[in-house]
């Protein structure tokens, strides 16, 4: 396939990342933001015997990709801020069960139908803590269009190594914003495919080393005959009582996210090493940032930019770093203060954190940002 | 016996459930359906809510769902679109299936994707300790209708029928030989299918209503229902107040799943020029 540059949107980017993984089912409702990815798996799934379902509410949409991912089937759903909302309640229950799944939420303001569909990022700690109960869970946010194929198959990948939901946290200016993007060849493109056992004989579906393992999934219909429970339940997948037992599994659960952390950790960095005043952003505002930081550099001023592409399990490694260094930080993002609550944990009273929130519907004017810087010297 | 206990994970029984109650029946029912027909225990697949009805998958040996409350059909749905060959049936409850999950119940139905839903209707929300639901006819008690229920109750069958269900009909607890007929004939349309099976819950329906034990309870079911052929000659004089049991609706229509893999096909032939690879919708979007 020749390597030709296309102008390509954020949503169509996630939507050929999808496929590229091997998308091979998705459930949806519509809702701006990212309706186009539903539109695109319309039209694209049949053609490689796929399927895509409208389903008659969010609710709806997860709870069918969970039942196909339970049929071997890469399965995906996208939604909005509203919609996300609604699929918490089985993004918990792909979780305890570990069934690999992946949502886009294309943020939006909120809260409630907010300021339809203007540009925030407020959805940072309903991707954590959205559900109820301790759970691991896995969210990217890509900062620009290149990145929303990148980290589409990257959620693919890793919904299938550690069987949870993986959250892909874009928002309404990387979905709908146009670039020229060249994709990677195919052959540089490797989808990872779920670790399957060869044989129902002793099967035990949720069998794995304590220390964070990844049980095996046999696909239904094949055989294995086994039972998936949002009760806590045994190595058998059998509901129990046992507090021993239940405890054991929350924190198998939360081990394997945990335990990997470092391997999950994804960022960009521009002139961190000898940075004074560092700012650490992610997705749309982190474009801002970055165009601050450059402009602040050619004025002499010492500024250096961290874009965290993983936001759940924070990548606390390299904020450490970052502040290892930084006199100041500055944290914009399109909310009241989610992302730099992670930042001012890691960091403590070393650094002062200069929290840089905004909630208009309008993305950050780089100024904006590099007044910030200004400030700060 | 010995044909129905294979269908049973024998390391899960004996049940949770209470003394009297009529969920093993339906479920006995349901595996002697599976039995008469003679279905792959390896191509069956059941899925269930949360509830009293919903604790029947973990006692049954096939590959089996426990789902949300109220969402066993979504989950299903999702099964049998990825996976059609699969026989794909749920098992839910008045509350599960037309209070929480009313409305992917009537979504279902109007699509007509070939699943068997059997709604074990016994009035009340057991699991809970027994709250009135909207199966709960109007003035009778719930723990939350302590001076009986203001509310109308759907008639099931009816709005399965209304929703576009192509097969539909009710039983009871005490009408078995027929509960196993309807289940059948259930499994066999192609289509989305609905048996409600009216069962007695003595322990929550049963006491806030005053009407006895377990036996005192089925021949309470058997004394309020009647056939629906022997009602159409009888006349509705003298049905009145009764409640219908039999199959009332059967007319197959084309099935979603069914229609998507000649979706596919369709789109697919017109597409022969495509390549796949991962690329496929930059290089063919028309």
């Amino acid at each position: 396939m020749p390597k030709t540059a296309k102008l390509m949107q954020g949503n169509e980017a996630c939507t050929i990342g999808a496929l590229a993984a091997g998308l091979e089912f998705y459930a949806g409702y519509p809702i701006t933001p990212s309706t186009e990815i539903a539109e695109l798996c319309s039209e694209e799934l049949p053609k490689v015997g796929g399927k895509f379902i409208q389903m008659e509410d969010e609710i709806g949409s997860i709870a069918a990709c969970i039942g196909a991912s339970l049929t071997g089937k890469k399965a995906m759903t996208a939604t909005s801020g509203p919609g996300f909302s609604l699929m918490q309640e089985s993004i918990g229950y792909a979780s305890l069960c570990e069934v690999p799944v992946v949502i886009i939420n294309v943020q939006r303001m909120g809260p409630s139908t907010g300021m339809p569909t203007s540009l925030a990022q407020g959805d940072v700690m309903q991707a954590r803590w959205g559900t109820h109960g301790d759970h691991p869970v896995i969210a990217l946010a890509p900062g620009n269009v290149r990145e929303c194929f990148d980290l589409t198959l990257r959620a693919f990948n890793l919904a299938e190594t550690y069987r949870v939901p993986v959250i892909v946290l874009s928002d309404e200016t990387i979905g709908h914003m146009r670039e020229k993007v060249l994709l990677p060849d195919p052959s540089d493109v490797h989808p990872v495919k779920r670790a399957a056992p060869t044989s129902p004989a002793g099967y035990k579906p949720y069998e794995a080393d304590q220390d964070g393992g990844v049980p095996l999934m046999a696909p239904f219909g094949e055989g294995y005959r086994w039972h998936v429970t949002g009760l806590f339940h045994n190595e058998m997948g059998r509901p129990t009582n046992s507090g021993e037992v239940a405890d054991r599994l929350l924190r198998r659960l939360e081990r394997k996210i945990e335990k990997n952390a470092d391997a999950l950790a994804d960022y960009a960095v521009e002139s961190i090493d000898d940075c004074e005043i560092a700012v650490i952003s992610f997705g749309s505002s982190a474009m801002s940032g970055l165009s601050a930081v450059r402009r602040a550099r050619r004025e002499g001023v010492k500024a250096g930019m961290l874009r965290l592409k993983t936001i759940w399990p924070f990548p606390e490694a390299i904020v450490e770093k970052v502040a290892s260094k930084a006199k100041k930080i500055i944290v914009p993002e399109m909310n009241l203060g989610q992302i730099v609550l992670e930042v001012e944990r890691v960091v403590g009273c070393r650094v002062p954190v200069r929290r840089l929130g905004k909630v208009n519907g309008e993305l950050f004017r780089p100024e904006e940002v590099f007044a910030a810087i200004m400030e700060a010297r | 016996m010995s044909d129905t206990l294979k269908y049973f994970r024998q390391d899960m029984l004996p049940h949770i459930w209470c003394p009297g109650c009529g969920h093993g029946t339906v479920t006995g029912a349901l595996v002697r359906a599976i039995d008469r027909l003679g279905l792959s225990k390896n191509k069956v697949c059941i899925v269930s809510g949360i509830g009293c009805s919903s604790r029947a998958v973990g006692y049954l040996d096939f590959d089996t769902l426990h789902t949300a409350h109220g969402r066993a059909l979504a989950f299903a749905t999702g099964i049998k679109l990825a996976r059609p060959e699969l026989k794909v049936i749920v098992m839910t409850g008045d509350g599960d299936c037309t209070a929480i999950g009313g409305n992917h119940f009537i979504h279902a139905a109007r699509r007509n994707i070939d699943i068997t839903t059997i709604v074990m209707n016994n009035n009340i929300y057991g699991m809970t300790s027994g709250q009135y639901s909207p199966m709960t006819p109007k003035g009778m008690y719930g723990t939350t209708a302590p001076y009986g229920n203001l509310e109308r109750s759907f008639d099931l069958c009816e709005l399965a029928k209304a929703a576009g269900a192509t097969y539909v009909g009710r039983s009871t607890s005490y009408h078995v030989p027929l509960l196993i007929d309807l289940i059948c004939n259930a499994l066999q349309n192609k289509g989305f299918s609905v048996v409600e099976a009216i069962t007695q819950c003595p322990t929550y329906f049963g006491r806030k209503n005053k009407i006895g034990s377990p036996v005192d309870m089925l021949n309470w079911i058997k004394d309020g229902t009647i056939n629906v052929k022997a009602a159409a000659a009888l006349g509705p004089e003298k049905t009145k107040g009764k409640i219908l049991i039999g199959e009332f609706h059967n007319e197959p229509e084309s099935e979603y799943t069914a229609d998507y893999d000649a979706l596919i096909a369709r789109v697919q032939r017109k597409y022969d020029q495509f390549q796949g690879g991962i690329y496929g919708c930059a290089s063919n979007s028309d």
